[in-house]
């Protein structure tokens, strides 16, 4: 996280009538970062990123936007920029005319405004286009044109609300490489709200889950990936084989639990770590789990049947049933050596890594009104 | 013989057939400014010679253009206030959702398919229960009730094109309510409101049933016209009259099929995501 604190949300709620869109919602997010909101629908993604733009307003809470609480500021008095998931381009007026809306009101001189849109335009990949109509244009670039439209009244933070999700998956990372070069490139706070987890992995310092109204965790991507805190985010951030242990002890911020065929493990402690019935949850991701060819030796292996597969092009996905285990295990292979040519039915070994397991605390309960 | 060749037998009169129903339809009007032209008070061929005469009369007949001055005020208020009435409708249906919203929409569109003599009857009616004295007002009246579906109908298609996210964009971007009426809102839905002043306007112009029963002793141009076809000697100053409103009546119908156009072309493509 960048030094200096842009944004703060200090215990947010919102409601609509008694629903509990957003609860009790904090946190910080840093000069220059890009951070993501990430969550399935309806979880107040929107709810939270409109309330910073100042189009919704909060039950509760303070927003402080570069330390100015601007919850009693409107839209257009606020130092964010917002890109819309329709991207809302005026229809009335040509690309150039789109990006120099908001520069009318600065009152420039007419070949300073000029200047700053052509460079916008520039910037975004649009060069020699300002004299097309918002309807001659393609998808990709009636995008660019609310990047830049946004991006030309330097704001300090810049909002996007799923300003990928209506392009087809090619532009869209194509796209996502983009808008991470251009955040690179003009250096300001960007808050993307997106039900992608790959796409919240790709670009994202850092990325607040959220379930229900409620942060869940938040975290980088690589900690956020490997490290879920719970049981929900370990199952939103991709696959993810969960298994009941028995706690054995605890030391210090460690604790140790007999995760059933894959022996006695060794795990961080959670934060607000508490086992039900001396039982917790443990995770292993379906990619930590190895397929062992031949001789090949592991010193932590287990013996299975393959139950299923499902060929992804470049990888194979496995079910792989275990005596003496409740669910059969998911993996993911290569095909590099073969996997794919596995028949259903066939006996394997399979190599794990007891660093792999992490603990999940339980969830809170979903308390709603 | 199988059906598709039978049908293709049929196809070569497909085109005189066209030409015949046009010519059916339109014959008769192109006659009017053709006689209107002539120089003969009868409408018979063949034409006895080219004169302006009957133009010329129009100038002078002050009747004839204190009915043309009552068109025009009823065309105006009809037509501002039906569009106003309109753009209430219209947004509350594009905007909003609410109980009953379909059912106030059929209601609202339900005069064009009533018979126009019953609803003219029942407005005469009502109006000499009240008491009210007939004038240009009840025409205004009657009228409008008349004009909103269709005033509402053009709002919609052009209202459906505006999103709520161009204000919001706007908001976003520093400009404040009345600059975003100013430069989103009112150049957006600018042609669908001009379109239906238009098209109010002209169904006005040329709206006789609830004019003659609601317009008391101020007639409009076509209760005048309906007056004056008693007499065979003003018939081609009738013509001529007529010409002039055709002529007004497809301008402003071209004009707003232009506009709509146009704005069609504009949020045709500025919403669908691709
Ligand atoms: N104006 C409103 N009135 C009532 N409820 C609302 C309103 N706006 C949002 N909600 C509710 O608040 C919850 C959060 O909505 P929000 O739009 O923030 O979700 P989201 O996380 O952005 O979801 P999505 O991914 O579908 O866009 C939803 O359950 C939604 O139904
Ligand atoms: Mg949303």
């Amino acid at each position: 996280m960048a030094d200096r604190p842009m944004i703060e949300i200090a215990n947010v709620s919102k409601f609509y009538g008694i629903y509990k869109a957003l609860d009790d919602v904090s946190l910080t997010i840093g000069e220059g970062e890009f951070f993501s909101l990430l969550g399935p629908s309806g979880c107040g993604k929107t709810t939270l990123l409109r309330s910073i733009a100042g189009f919704e307003t909060p039950t509760a809470g303070e927003i402080f936007i570069d330390g100015v609480p601007s919850l009693a500021l409107p839209p257009n008095r606020r130092p964010t920029n917002m890109v819309f998931q329709n991207y809302a381009i005026f229809p009335h007026l040509d690309v150039a005319e789109n990006v120099a809306y908001g520069l009318k009101r600065l009152r420039l001189s007419a070949q300073d405004e000029r200047k700053r849109v052509g460079d916008a335009l520039d910037q975004v990949r649009l060069t020699g286009l300002g004299q097309r109509k918002a309807h001659e244009l393609s998808g990709g670039q009636r995008q660019r044109v609310a990047l830049a439209r946004a991006l030309v009244m330097r704001p300090k933070v810049l909002l996007l609300d799923e300003p990928l999700s209506a392009l087809d998956k090619k532009l869209r990372e194509e796209m996502q490489v983009e808008l991470r070069t251009l955040q690179k490139a003009v250096g300001i706070t960007f808050i993307l709200v997106t039900h992608d987890q790959y796409e919240a992995l790709a670009l994202s310092d850092r990325i607040a889950v959220m379930f229900g109204g409620r942060i869940a965790q938040i975290a980088s991507p690589k900690e956020i990936y490997q490290r879920p805190r719970t049981r929900k985010v370990a199952d939103f951030l991709g696959g993810m084989n969960f298994l009941k242990a028995k706690v054995l002890g605890e030391q210090g911020n460690a604790v140790s639990v007999d995760a059933a065929r894959f022996g006695a493990v060794s795990l961080d402690k959670p934060q607000g770590f508490a086992a039900t019935n001396g039982h917790v949850t443990v995770g292993i991701r379906p990619e930590r789990l190895r397929l062992l060819w031949d001789d090949d030796r592991a010193p932590h292996e287990l013996a299975g049947r393959i139950e299923n597969r499902a060929y992804f092009g470049e990888v194979t996905h496995l079910t792989v049933g275990v005596d003496g285990l409740e669910q059969p295990l998911s993996m993911v292979e290569t095909n590099n050596f073969g996997a794919d040519d596995l028949p259903v039915g066939a006996e394997i070994r399979l190599a794990y890594d007891p660093e792999a397991f992490v603990l999940l605390a339980e969830d809170p309960p979903v308390t709603r009104v | 013989m199988s059906l598709l060749t039978q049908r293709l037998r049929v196809l070569p009169f497909l085109p005189a057939y066209v030409a015949l129903y046009f010519l059916f339809l339109y014959l008769p009007i192109l006659l009017l400014p053709v006689f209107s032209l002539n120089d003969a008070a009868t409408t018979t061929f063949p034409l006895a010679g080219f004169t302006t005469k009957w133009y010329a009369s129009l100038a002078g007949n002050s009747v004839m253009l204190q009915a043309a001055w009552n068109s025009l005020v009823v065309g105006v208020a009809v037509s501002l206030l039906s569009t106003v009435l309109g753009i209430c409708a219209a947004r509350a249906i594009t905007r909003y959702r609410f109980r009953g919203q379909r059912a106030a929409a059929g209601l609202i569109m339900a005069p064009l398919f009533l018979p126009e003599i019953i609803v003219a009857v029942s407005l005469l009616m009502i109006v000499l229960a009240m008491g009210v004295e007939l004038s240009l007002i009840t025409v205004i009246l009657g009228q409008t009730v008349f004009c909103v579906p269709y005033a509402m109908s053009v709002l919609v298609s052009g209202f459906e094109g505006f999103d709520r996210s161009l204000e919001e964009a706007s908001y976003d971007l520093g400009e404040t309510a009345i600059g975003t009426f100013r430069r989103v809102t009112l150049p957006v839905v600018a042609p669908a409101i001009v379109s239906s002043l238009l098209v109010t306007f002209t169904i006005s112009l040329d709206e006789f049933i609830l004019a003659f029963f609601l317009s008391g002793t101020e007639p409009t141009l076509p209760v005048y016209i309906w007056g004056q076809l008693r007499f065979a000697a003003k018939l081609p100053g009738v013509l001529a009259l007529g010409t002039v409103m055709l002529v007004a009546s497809i301008l402003m119908l071209t004009l707003t099929e232009i506009l709509r156009r146009r704005a069609e072309r504009r949020t045709q493509m500025a919403f669908t995501l691709p």
